[in-house]
C-alpha cells in the first residue's frame, strides 16, 4: 500500500515547490493510474514513492511517505529495492550497460541482492515471458528496438517482485500488442492482491479499461480522484489538461451538434462508446 | 524532391535481418506514416532515408542521389531527422545554440542562422526558453526542442520518429499543428508512430510494416479499413474507425466531425 500525508517537495535550486500538500492512500492490490499535463509533477511523485527523492535527488521533502509499511525517506535505496520498484519513463536510463544479454540484464538486480542462482534463473525467465521477451533473451540489450528496451526495463523491475510497483509511462514506446501485454500483466499482479500498482500514463483508453482508480495531478496538487470513467469522461478533467479519447470527444461534439443527449460522464472506451452511440 | 527505395534489405552487424526487399516511392510534399509493431523495421527504414544506415542490398535515392555515395552530413541538407529519444540529439549549452547548430553547419549566413532559429523556436513555442540549458527543460519540452532543431534545417524531407510519445494532449496538439504547417509549406513529412489517431489525422498515406517487409501501402482511409491486415501486423485501427465499425457505419472517418456526419446520415436512413 501507499500512504502519503501532507507531502511537499522542492527541487534543489528551485524556489517553487513541485509537489504541494499531497495526501493519498492506495490500498494493497489496487491498480491506480496517475494522469495530468506535462510538468504537473507526475515523475517527481514517482521519485518520491520510490525513494529517489530524497536519496538521489536532494531538495526539500516534507510530510510522510510510507510504502508497504516502510518509511521511505528513512530507508536506504538498497533496503527499498525489495519493497518498491520504479520503471523509468526513458528505458535508456534504466538499462545498466554492464550486462551483455537481455537475460543477464534482468538477473542483475537479483544478483546484487545475493539471491541464490537456482532461484534467479526461473524468476528471470518468468519476468521475460510476462513482457513477451522470452525469444530475445540472448540478444544484447542494445540490439533491441525502442519498444523492446522498454519491456526489458519493465522485466528488470518486475523480477524483483516489489510490493509496490511504480511505473512512469511504461508503454510510451510500445505498440498495441506490447501495451496490452503490459496492462494485462499489471492487472494480473495487482489482482493477486499483493502488489500495488501506481502508474503514470497518457494512454487514456487503456487506463479506463484496466485501472481501478484514476488520480489527477495538476501543478503539484491532487485535483481529482475516483472511478476512471467518472474522472476521464467529465469536462473538469479535460480543462485540467488531461486530454480525452476520441470517443469522449465524439460524444461531447455530438452533444453540441444536437445529435445526442447525454447526462453523466461521457464514454472513454470503445465498449462504452459503442453502447453510448447505439 | 522524391525518395525512392529499391529492393532494400538490411542486416545489422549483429546479424539481425531487419529489412527485406522494401520498395517505396515517396513524392515531394507527401505526408506519410510508417506504422507497425515494435521491431517491425520502421526506424531501420527511416535511418536509410537520411543515410545513417546504408543498404546491405538494394538502394535508396534521395532526388537523384544514391545515399551510399553521400555522407549523413551531406544528406542532412535534404533529409532532417527527429530522433525517437530527444536526448540522443541534444548537446549544446543553450536552447538557442542547440537550434542554431544545424543551420550554422549547413553554412548559412549569421542572419540566416538567426532567422531560422527564431522561426523554429517560435513554431514549437519555445522562444521564451531560448537561453535555458536544454537539460533543465522538462522531457516534453526537450522533445519540442529536438523538433525545433530538426525544423531549423529547413530540409525538404522531414522524418519524425515517434514524435508524440510521452506528451500530454496540449503538446500533442502542438506537434499536430507543426505537421500541418510543414505540409502547407510543401515539405515531405514522414512520421513513425504507434499513435494511430495522430497518423489518421495528419498523414494521407500509410505504409504498414511487419517483420522487415511492407505489408500494405496506400491512402490512410484504405489501409485503416483493412482490419484483418492490421491485426496481422499487430496494429489497432484508429479509435474513430473502430467505433464506426462497431456501430456498423459505412465509412472510415478521419476526424470527429466526419464520424458524426456518418452517424447522422445512418440515423436519417434508419428512420
Amino acid at each position: 500500500m501507499i500512504a502519503l500525508h501532507n507531502v511537499h517537495y522542492t527541487y534543489p535550486g528551485s524556489e517553487l515547490p513541485t509537489l504541494h500538500e499531497l495526501t493519498l492512500s492506495v490500498p494493497s492490490g489496487q491498480f491506480c493510474a496517475l494522469v495530468g499535463p506535462n510538468r504537473a509533477g507526475k515523475s517527481t511523485l514517482c521519485y518520491v514513492l520510490s525513494g529517489f527523492i530524497p536519496h538521489f535527488y536532494r531538495g526539500k521533502l516534507a510530510g510522510d511517505v510510507q510504502v508497504a509499511g516502510v518509511d521511505v525517506p528513512r530507508t536506504s535505496l538498497a533496503e527499498l529495492a525489495g519493497v518498491v520498484g520504479l520503471v523509468f519513463q526513458n528505458p535508456f536510463n534504466q538499462i545498466s550497460g554492464a550486462r551483455f544479454s537481455v537475460r543477464e540484464e534482468v538477473a542483475f538486480g537479483l544478483e546484487n541482492l545475493g539471491v541464490p542462482r537456482e532461484e534467479i534463473l526461473p524468476r528471470v525467465d518468468q519476468a521475460l515471458a510476462l513482457v513477451g521477451l522470452g525469444a530475445l533473451a540472448d540478444r544484447s540489450p542494445y540490439a533491441l528496438s525502442g519498444g523492446e528496451q522498454q519491456r526489458l526495463a519493465l522485466a528488470s523491475v518486475m523480477v524483483m517482485r516489489p510490493k509496490v510497483l511504480v511505473l512512469d509511462e511504461p508503454t510510451a514506446q510500445l505498440d498495441p500488442r506490447g501495451t496490452r501485454a503490459v496492462f494485462e500483466a499489471l492487472r494480473r499482479i495487482s489482482a493477486q492482491g499483493k502488489t500495488t500498482v501506481f502508474m503514470v500514463e497518457h494512454k487514456l483508453e487503456w487506463v479506463a479499461t484496466f485501472a481501478d482508480r484514476v488520480v489527477v495531478l495538476e501543478q503539484g496538487r491532487l485535483v481529482a480522484d475516483g472511478d476512471p470513467r467518472a474522472i476521464l469522461g467529465s469536462p473538469a478533467a479535460w480543462g485540467r489538461g488531461v486530454g480525452r479519447t476520441r470517443y469522449t470527444e465524439a460524444a461531447q461534439r455530438g452533444g453540441e451538434r444536437g445529435l445526442i443527449h447525454a447526462s453523466g460522464p461521457l464514454p472513454v472506451t470503445l465498449e462504452q462508446a459503442t453502447r453510448f452511440f447505439q | 524532391m522524391r525518395v525512392k527505395v529499391e529492393g532494400l534489405s538490411y542486416r545489422y552487424p549483429q546479424g539481425v535481418l531487419a529489412l527485406q526487399g522494401i520498395d517505396l516511392s515517396i513524392e515531394a510534399g507527401e505526408s506519410l506514416a510508417i506504422i507497425g509493431e515494435n521491431g517491425a523495421g520502421k526506424t531501420t527504414l527511416a535511418k536509410h532515408l537520411n543515410g545513417l544506415l546504408k543498404p546491405t542490398q538494394g538502394r535508396v535515392l534521395v532526388g537523384d542521389l544514391d545515399t551510399r555515395q553521400l555522407s549523413t552530413a551531406q544528406l542532412a541538407r535534404f533529409v532532417s531527422y527527429l530522433f525517437q529519444n530527444p536526448d540522443d540529439q541534444l548537446f549544446e549549452r543553450t536552447v538557442w545554440r542547440e537550434v542554431a547548430f544545424g543551420p550554422r553547419n549547413l553554412g548559412c549566413t549569421p542572419q540566416e542562422v538567426e532567422a531560422r532559429t527564431q522561426r523554429a523556436l517560435e513554431t514549437v513555442g519555445l522562444l521564451a526558453h531560448a537561453q535555458d540549458n536544454p537539460f533543465d527543460l522538462h522531457p516534453s519540452e526537450r522533445k519540442l526542442l529536438a523538433l525545433a532543431a530538426t525544423l531549423a534545417m529547413e530540409a525538404p524531407i522531414i522524418l519524425l520518429d515517434e514524435p508524440t510519445t510521452g506528451l500530454d494532449h496540449r503538446t500533442l496538439e502542438m506537434i499536430g499543428r507543426v505537421v500541418e504547417r510543414l505540409k502547407e509549406w510543401g515539405r515531405t513529412v514522414i512520421v513513425i508512430s504507434h499513435d494511430m489517431d495522430f497518423c489518421m489525422e495528419h498523414c494521407a498515406r500509410i505504409v504498414l510494416m511487419a517483420q522487415g517487409r511492407v505489408l500494405a501501402d496506400g491512402p490512410s482511409q484504405e489501409v485503416f479499413a483493412h482490419g484483418e491486415l492490421l491485426a496481422r501486423a499487430g496494429v489497432d485501427p484508429p479509435q474513430l474507425v473502430r467505433l464506426s465499425q462497431a456501430l456498423g457505419l459505412p465509412g472510415v472517418p478521419r476526424q470527429v466531425d466526419e464520424f458524426l456526419d456518418l452517424l447522422a446520415i445512418s440515423r436519417q436512413r434508419s428512420r
